[in-house]
């Protein structure tokens, strides 16, 4: 029986590296102590445990607690087996399930090892899940549990109980908006855990776990993105560039190597018989960046620029001298939107709104973009200024203004380009990658990954 | 290192023991916090800040009756002002009160000896015979040097100085370090510990804490506040409330005599939970205030 377990265990720690977490010979050594410490009927307990040695970055948990789930399931098949039968008395028809939701969900608060949602996850799952996935073979579906269940549509009458009589429109009422929110979100974590369990048991739980991870937050691809990575990759983004200034505040710190300051030390030496024991030197010249970012704002990398703006929002916060510009046929200046203490999304909105970056069709033109900048700010970039330009290099057939580039490049102290597209396209169809990347240097930039080890390899000190 | 007894007995005796300090667990904390204690590892916890990581080492010290050591971290910190230093001051007045030379070599090798050595904090607590928690607070905020030093300390509770020689626990203590994330800490020293990450607590958790931390305030109003908290969290603020500003909350709203949460007690005391101006103005905004 023991050889059983750990023979199991090491099949889950496998899983878990294969899913891309990191765990060392060490930990799973670790992880069998904890198996013998723990209450290993307690499922909680073991989960936690288990997460205390394997996971070590908060990034990893949700792909552990998915393996998890299908590692150490609650339970097997129907779930009468374990425990007290479901099943008989169970509504099994959608209003009476319906009914039962709309119940729980005004009953309290969900979180996802609550036993009654749990129990009604299973009865939905088992009664309405269930479809053809091909001819002759059945399987189990999260949407048509969730199509037959519809919560949003009980939203409106949650609100009225929740409420209670109170005024619609105010506090109120977005506070239990949130309410529900929350609770629907739980409902559907656990439909879906469901179903992912029953699948496993019809088809092998190591197919299931590789189409069942969602990529890493610091994984998923900028022009990718859908809208519950976008919050995750934003929450990434911020302590980014914090820690970039921090490093870069304590380099200039830190520094003590400056020149001998001569007079001072021949000075002090007088005092110990003429010989300088105590050199003394001149202060730090500090060193202050100047960052000039031009962003390509155009539709096909919005999600890109997203980011890259939330980027110089932040770099504008800890230095002075960040000057931002967008482009999508036409240049403009937009520093102004992001002063430090603004609400990000509120500029960013503002922006498309205000800034005046389109001059002819609204489909990017890197040749004109460039030349307005040139043409407008001449004196932007200079022998202190590390350029940073981001976009995909798709210009739409037109001229790619490689002229004025390389002038701007041969100004610039440093000069970097942050393309989100893969390497392999670049130079594709309409990108001209491959022509910039020969007067700039081209960096692939497809995720918080890349710009995280980007922004520690390349920023200036 | 001999063998010593563990604190809890169980995990539900973690739970039971750190509610009578004052801290209440969900299951990964107490299993996570039993964890540490029964395999002798040090815990690291991690989440943002104001969720009760700091608190956490406290109540533990507490529920085990234990003294309580705090590293707090920050840049420049080295090893002078973690581990040991020798006390200069009194080695030169030894020195000097030393008549002659004939006595040099016995001198010589008095002013390295225990009496001569400042503990810091990590030395303090590896030569502890009481029990201890050592608290490293704030771990991510030191050098990453600074994270070698903990390495010996940590897996071996050990403490090498040359001039002495290596110096082992007695009695191991519990270590419990902190971290907010803002930079990742070394593969080395995570290895090396439990990993457990804090996050805003379920709703009915935080109704709990608020209650048994301001028990003057009615559980209605409790609620009520837990509730907008976790709206005011949804909305991607730049810092989301955590648990330490909505009891700052409770105890406002209880200092103000106000007995329900609506739009005019809101916007009067929205200082208390956002510390951003531009946050207020976006919860105003997105809870209909104006």
């Amino acid at each position: 029986m023991t050889q059983g377990l750990l023979g199991h265990l090491a099949d889950f720690v496998r899983a878990l590296r294969s899913a891309g977490i990191p765990v060392g010979v060490s930990e799973g050594i670790d992880a069998a102590a904890v198996l013998g410490a723990v209450d290993v009927l307690d499922r909680r307990q073991l989960r936690a445990g288990l997460a205390a040695v394997l996971v070590k970055r908060a990034v990893h948990r949700p792909a552990y607690d998915t393996l998890f789930d299908l590692w150490w399931p609650s339970l097997l098949g129907e779930g009468s087996a374990a425990g007290q039968p479901s099943g008989d008395d169970s509504p099994t028809d959608p209003e009476a399930l319906r009914e039962e939701l709309a119940r729980l969900l005004l009953d309290g608060d969900l979180d996802i090892d609550n036993e009654a949602l749990r129990r009604f996850a299973r009865d939905a799952v088992a009664s309405l899940g269930r479809g053809d996935a091909v001819p002759g073979r059945q399987s189990f579906f999260s949407y048509r549990v969730l199509r037959a269940l519809s919560p949003d549509t009980l939203v409106s009458r949650l609100l009225d109980a929740l409420l209670a009589g109170a005024d619609r429109g105010g506090l109120a009422e977005q506070v239990a908006r949130q309410t529900i929110r929350e609770r629907i979100a739980a409902l559907r974590a656990a439909i879906e855990d469901e179903v992912r369990r029953r699948v496993a048991e019809e088809r092998g739980r190591d197919g299931v776990a590789r189409t069942a991870i969602r990529p890493m937050a610091d994984q998923v691809d900028f022009l990718r993105a859908q809208q519950q990575d976008l919050a995750a990759l934003r929450r990434m983004v911020a302590p980014l560039a914090r820690r970039l200034a921090s490093r870069l505040a304590a380099k200039r710190r830190r520094g003590r190597s400056s020149r001998l300051d001569f007079r001072r030390t021949v000075r002090s030496s007088l005092a110990t018989g003429g010989v300088p024991i105590v050199t003394h030197h001149r202060p730090h010249r500090p060193h202050k960046p100047e960052l000039v970012v031009l962003c390509d704002v155009s539709g096909s990398v919005a999600g890109f620029s997203h980011f890259t703006l939330m980027l110089t929002a932040a770099l504008r916060e800890q230095f002075s001298r960040v000057r931002a510009f967008a482009f999508v046929d036409t240049c403009d200046e937009v520093t102004r939107f992001f002063a430090p203490g603004v609400d990000l999304l509120r500029a960013t909105q503002r922006l498309s709104r205000e800034a005046d970056l389109v001059w002819f069709d609204g489909h990017s033109d890197y040749g004109h973009a460039f030349e307005a900048f040139v043409e407008r700010w001449p004196d932007v970039v200079g022998p202190k200024t590390s350029l940073l330009v981001l976009g995909d290099a798709r210009t739409n057939y037109r001229s790619p203004g490689l002229a004025t580039l390389k002038g701007l490049v041969a100004r610039s102290r440093h000069a970097y380009w942050l393309n989100p597209e893969p390497r392999r396209q670049w130079g594709s169809g309409d990108s001209a990658a491959d022509v910039y990347a020969e007067l700039i240097e081209m960096v692939e930039c497809r995720n918080a990954e890349q710009l995280g080890a980007f922004v520690t390899r390349l920023l200036p000190v | 290192m001999p063998q010593q007894s563990p604190y809890f007995a169980s995990v539900s005796d973690v739970g039971k023991r750190l509610a009578a300090a004052g801290y209440l667990t969900d299951p990964a904390i107490a299993t996570t916090v039993f964890l540490a204690d029964r395999l002798g590892k040090p815990l690291l916890v991690e989440g943002p800040a104001g969720v009760g990581k700091t608190e956490l080492a406290k109540a533990i010290a507490t529920a085990t009756g234990s003294g309580l050591i705090r590293l707090q971290c920050y840049e420049g910190l080295d090893e002078a002002r973690a581990l040991y230093e020798w006390n200069y001051k009194k080695q030169l007045l030894r020195i000097q009160a030393s008549s002659d030379d004939a006595a040099w070599d016995a001198v010589h090798d008095d002013v390295f000896s225990e009496e001569f050595l400042l503990a810091r904090p990590l030395l303090a607590a590896i030569r502890q015979t009481e029990p201890t928690v050592l608290l490293i607070d704030e771990t991510d905020k030191a050098d990453v040097e600074v994270e070698g030093l903990l390495l010996e300390v940590l897996s071996d509770f050990q403490v090498t100085i040359p001039e002495l020689g290596t110096i082992t626990a007695v009695r191991r203590p519990l270590v419990v370090l902190t971290s907010n994330a803002t930079r990742e800490l070394s593969e080395a020293l995570k290895r090396r510990c439990l990993f457990l990450h804090l996050d805003y607590p379920s709703a009915d958790r935080e109704r709990e804490i608020v209650l048994s931390r301001v028990p003057d305030i009615g559980t209605a109003l409790a609620d009520q506040i837990v509730r907008t908290v976790r709206a005011l969290r949804a909305l991607e603020l730049k810092k989301a409330p955590s648990i330490a500003e909505t009891i700052d909350w409770a105890h406002t709203l209880l200092a103000l005599g106000l007995d329900t949460l609506n739009e005019e007690a809101l916007r009067a005391t929205l200082g208390v939970v956002l510390k951003h101006i531009s946050d207020q103005v976006r919860a105003a905004g997105e809870l209909r205030l104006n």
